[in-house]
């Protein structure tokens, strides 16, 4: 764990699990909201998003563009941060350890190790209890999630399909996990062994789930919202809070679809409000079938 | 302070639950035997005897605050008495005047302290510590989470606790404000602290 004194007289420490977690806790209910340049970081503030995502091109973009996707340039991320005054979160390749110390020089909030990059490690994650910086990891099962974990990560997000527009993956993702969660909820000592052994994940973590009934940190829903019912669905099924790639800043009036997300999610209950919130929103992004797809961003991680 | 007259078991605690750490809270308020009410719109404040602002997003809390229609009735609430406790970006939901924050961001202006948002940095810079709370024996351990700092406070405000020479707990009247999180420290004592008042 990466510890330093603060400027205060008085002894503290930074970089603890429970200051990285921490974070997590405070964006819960919200909406984390991908933007590519300052002005779309002053909209989503606008918003009402309760942090952004940094990052050179939105997932749907780095899907057409093809080529390998990299951490963005640290210019474009100090010109976000200038005008921000909510979190900003940026993206470092999986594996891609170096990506991620730069990142955190830049004082990025969360570091996302995310599989929308092209992987640079393809056996290995980033060991994220070496930073002082808190990180966020797609998984797309209980299994990935608690390696994720146990590698350090402060908040797990579903993978979904990014730039897709296409919320069936990210419901798959999320029913996986919270259903397995369920599960061991109910199993016997006997039979957390056996858990741990098909989810490839350490005992000592899964045992804990079975006590507390839930993951050590924070889960949120990534990957194809579109529209505030995409956002709701995912905080029904039981996600935390949400990030929004592609479907704000790809669809036809990004700023009034951004605030009925934002609204939809903290009224995730009320079929009403959801409802006034949708009118007159303009196109959704277009979207993609999963049959259409060449490249599945979430079969990256291991 | 208003409301007394009930025995502890029937009062109900109400969560601000827009955006934030609102869960943490239910969970502390829920392990002390207290019953909560999450609040998303009017209708959920009819039943409550208190209120908590939890940490978060202030910007973001600011707008759903006036989406969902309760900014003018919990600013009477508290006007006529409401015991409420704002934590870190509740904190500065609460507070007399805002730095750094938005232009269009709104606060009750219900404690005389000035607040400066982020204030101790960005994440990198956020940290825990034992600080010392007069009326608790022993230290508290304190969560700060690109914390808040109260840097004016009128007299008529009671300071609780100092971090160095920062106020970082304060009181007035039936405000109780944090810039801190203690909702993510296993320590129960300031959440029975403020439940004791209700």
């Amino acid at each position: 764990m990466a510890k330093r004194e603060n400027e205060n007289k008085s002894v503290s420490s930074t970089g603890s699990m429970i200051v990285k977690r921490g974070l997590a806790e405070m964006l819960k209910g919200g909406v984390i909201m991908d933007v590519v340049n300052p002005e779309q970081a002053k909209i989503a503030e606008d918003a009402g998003a309760c942090a952004v995502m940094a990052l050179e091109r939105v997932p749907a973009d780095i899907r057409r563009d093809g080529g390998v996707a990299r951490m963005s340039d640290p210019e474009m991320i100090t010109g976000i941060q200038a005008v921000c005054s909510i979190p900003v979160m940026a993206k470092a390749r999986i594996g891609h350890f170096v990506e991620a110390q730069v990142l955190e020089s830049l004082g990025v909030d969360f570091i996302d190790e995310s599989e929308v990059l092209t992987p640079a490690d393809e056996t290995h994650h980033i060991d994220k209890l070496k930073f002082t910086a808190p990180f966020v990891c797609g998984a797309t099962n209980l299994g990935e999630a608690l390696r994720r974990i146990s590698e350090g990560a402060a908040l797990i997000r579903s993978k979904g399909e990014a730039g897709t527009g296409n919320i069936v993956e990210a419901v798959r993702h999320l029913r996986s996990i919270i259903g397995d969660i369920r599960k061991i909820t109910q199993a016997d000592s006997a039979e957390l062994f056996d858990w741990a052994k098909k989810l490839q994940a350490p005992l000592p973590l899964v045992q804990e789930i079975a006590e507390t009934g839930w993951l050590q940190v924070p889960l949120f829903c990534a990957g194809g919202i579109a529209t505030p019912s995409d956002a709701a669905l995912a905080m029904q099924l039981g996600a935390q809070a949400v990030f929004v790639g592609s479907g704000i800043f790809k669809s036809d009036d990004p700023a009034p679809r951004a605030k009925a997300i934002v609204e939809a999610t903290t009224h995730f209950r009320d079929p009403e409000i959801i409802a006034k919130v949708s009118r007159n929103l303009g196109v959704p992004m277009t979207g993609i079938g999963m049959d259409k797809i060449e490249q599945r961003y979430a079969e990256r991680g291991w | 302070m208003v409301r007394d007259s009930q025995s502890k078991s029937t009062k109900v605690v109400g969560v601000l639950a827009l955006q934030g750490a609102f869960s943490s809270h239910t969970r502390v308020l829920d392990s002390i035997g207290v019953s909560t009410q999450e609040v998303r719109t009017p209708q959920n404040l009819a039943s409550i005897d208190a209120l908590v602002m939890p940490g978060g997003e202030s910007t973001t809390m600011s707008q759903l605050l006036e989406s969902s229609e309760l900014f003018e009735p919990i600013k009477k609430l508290i006007h006529e008495g409401l015991p409420v406790f704002g934590t870190c970006a509740g904190m500065i939901l609460l507070a007399n005047k805002i730095i750094d924050g938005r232009d269009d961001q709104v606060s009750f202006g219900a404690i005389e302290i000035e607040v400066q948002r982020n204030a101790y940095g960005r994440q990198i810079d956020s940290f825990e510590a034992d600080i010392s709370v007069e009326v608790f024996e022993s230290p508290f351990h304190a969560v700060f989470i690109r914390a808040p700092r109260i840097v004016k406070a009128d007299k008529a405000v009671e300071i609780l606790a100092k971090f160095g020479d920062d106020i970082v707990l304060a009181q007035q009247k039936n405000v109780l404000v944090a810039s801190f999180h203690p909702e993510l420290s296993p320590d129960r004592r300031i959440h029975e602290m403020f439940v004791k008042e209700i």
